[in-house]
């Protein structure tokens, strides 16, 4: 272990200075307010949870939670993903006044980073929960919802991949037979890798006939005509009530006017094990990884002790941020500079300038070393200096 | 679509290989891509942008998303342990991972040491035997290590065996077998679905004929 430098922070941890700030607080309003505006309600958890509750229900792999002890020895998690805890918070408190809960978050998550120091290890997600719609227009209102909130923030390229879990079980079940031999190819995908996939494939004793229809399944991608491809690969009745819920899906996000941003692939699986039904994945272009995602997942209630069903997304801000680019213009500033005996008309003009929604920054010419360099940082300067002018 | 698909590819020995596969597959690319010596070339009639990495960094470019897709040995896939898809096996290049040491040598006791350019994979290799060995990681002469006392085991990639022959080395376990793969950038994937599902189809079918041994030309 090499010493610590003075300016260090732990592992994946980052600062926001003020011109990502700005960026990051400008996309954060647009979001929520979308969001908002579709009748969401925005709700705070605590950073830090138990490990044996929310820590264990979430979707986050153990060896990626920051765990620590308080002062009984119970171990504690700063919380990975805000989905649980809001599980936590609507199964104990807020499912006893409606269904549907429709509920939103704007937080920071923690997931330590095992490589490249770059990586961030604490980000900020805005994302909503659907809680208790058990019907897929809950899927439509979050696709269609995420697809709004990021029109909101600006972004103007994305692409939205929809998949579905139950067909993806339904297929592999039906001609593997077992969970256990299931899960294995299920692993190639979630590894995303078709080669490893298309090998084991060829090795299992199957049928030269189920061999192809799983080989072909990989190629259950792109616009509605993949879920026609997937019927027809497709035997046995639980995938088909998975297919007709993704074209269900398909249909409501026509009249949402953004099925055209939504893509088949019936291949995408974003977890081994946490969505139960219908998941997403949406992609900005000059982002290397997915700037969002979401789904149905079931069973995660049931950990809270209520056995409802419920969908979300979430959006990565950070991610969203380096897809907007560069913001394009910086905040206007202007810099008001005085000498002590014109304060009071500086003062007054920064006040004015305020009350117009215009930030101004009022200081004494006295402090400041060199004002040329200064004055350098704001739009616009007024000078306050010397004695008063000739009236 | 007019958009470009970026490929990033490996230079030396793999890059000779990628790209004759690339030509059996019907990609017209120029001549001078055989001796050139930039990095960044583009093919305007295919609207393809290639450049040149090094081997080990391909996959790290890809899982960016700088390059839509790559050329990666398994080697480099496995140690990396990046976030890409692997969609194609290409089969050229084809090698294996092994251990290797002196003939008729012992693990050490005491301070059992591997030598590897591959300290990832070796390591995850020798826990996977329960043993506990220290890992040296080296950039290249691997099979120096053994002769001159550094470790008494090495892991490295062989091809015909010639090298470790030539050093008095000879082969205890093969850790995987290496060939190239096609990689693509999870989100370019996506976005760029029809043109990668494109190549990867035209790459699939020339490696198919090849590998039923039917001649190409």
């Amino acid at each position: 272990m090499t010493k610590l430098f003075m300016f260090e922070k732990p592992l994946g941890m980052r600062d926001t200075l003020p011109l990502l700030y700005e960026a990051k607080s400008a996309v954060r309003k647009k979001m929520t307010d979308e969001i908002k505006l579709w009748g969401y309600q925005f709700i705070e958890t605590p950073a830090l949870e138990y490990y044996e509750t929310v820590g264990e229900a979430s979707a986050i792999l153990d060896q990626q939670l920051f765990k620590l002890l308080d002062q009984q020895g119970h171990t504690l998690v700063l919380r990975p993903d805000m989905t649980a805890p809001i599980a936590r918070v609507a199964a104990s408190r807020l499912l006893n006044l409606q269904i549907p809960v429709r509920l939103a978050y704007d937080a920071n998550v923690y997931r330590a980073q095992q490589r490249e120091g770059g990586r961030p290890a604490e980000f900020e997600q805005i994302g909503i929960e659907c809680i208790g719609n058990e019907s897929v227009s809950a899927e439509t209102e979050s696709i269609a919802l995420m697809v709004s909130s990021l029109k909101a923030a600006g972004l103007t390229e994305f692409q939205v991949s929809i998949g579905h879990i139950g067909f993806v079980q339904a297929l592999f079940l039906s001609i593997l037979g077992t969970e256990e031999r299931a899960s294995v190819l299920r692993k190639f995908l979630y590894d995303k890798n078709y080669v490893g996939y298309r090998e084991h494939v060829k090795s299992l004793p199957l049928s030269s006939i189920d061999k192809q229809r799983l080989l072909d399944f990989l190629g259950l991608r792109g616009g509605i005509d993949a879920l026609q491809k997937a019927e027809a690969l497709m035997e046995n009745a639980g995938g088909a009530a998975s297919l007709s819920e993704l074209r269900e899906i398909m249909d409501q996000l026509n009249d949402h006017d953004a099925a055209h941003l939504v893509h088949i692939d019936l291949t995408l699986i974003s977890h081994m094990s946490y969505y139960t039904g219908p998941l997403f994945e949406v992609y900005a272009g000059n982002v290397g990884s997915p700037v969002g995602n979401g789904g149905r997942y079931s069973n995660l209630l049931k950990k809270f002790g209520r056995d409802v069903p419920a969908t979300g997304f979430a959006v990565h801000v950070d991610k969203l941020v380096e897809a907007l680019g560069e913001p394009e213009s910086a905040a206007q500033v202007s810099c008001i500079l005085f000498s002590q005996e014109r304060r009071k008309e500086a003062l007054e003009c920064a006040q004015e300038k305020r009350r117009n929604g215009i930030r101004a920054v009022v200081q004494d010419i006295n402090s400041v070393q060199n004002v040329d360099r200064f004055t350098a940082a704001y739009q616009e300067v007024e000078l306050f200096i010397g004695g008063k002018r000739d009236e | 679509m007019n958009e470009y698909v970026t490929i990033a590819m490996p230079k030396g020995r793999i890059f000779e290989e990628a790209l004759e596969l690339l030509r059996k597959a019907g990609f017209i690319l120029p001549p001078e891509f055989d001796d050139s010596r930039k990095l960044i070339l583009e093919v305007e009639e295919e609207k393809l942008r290639f450049f040149l990495a090094k081997p080990m960094d391909v996959v790290t470019y890809v899982e960016h998303g700088v390059a839509d897709i790559g050329i990666a040995g398994k080697d480099v896939m496995l140690e990396e342990e990046r976030v890409v898809y692997e969609l194609l096996d290409l089969k050229i290049s084809a090698c294996y991972l092994a251990v290797a040491g002196l003939p008729d040598t012992k693990m050490s006791d005491v301070a059992p040491k591997v030598a590897s350019k591959y300290p990832n994979i070796t390591s995850s290799y020798f826990r996977e035997q329960g043993e506990q060995v220290e890992i040296i990681k080296l950039n290249g002469s691997i099979e120096l290590a053994p002769m001159i006392g550094l470790a008494e085991r090495i892991v490295d990639i062989v091809s015909t065996g010639q090298t470790l022959k030539e050093n008095g080395l000879v082969e205890y376990s093969r850790i995987a077998n290496v060939t190239s793969r096609l990689i693509s950038n999870p989100v370019s994937f996506r976005l760029k679905e029809e043109r990668i599902s494109e190549i990867v189809d035209r790459l699939a079918a020339v490696i198919d004929r090849l590998e039923s041994g039917e001649s190409v030309f």
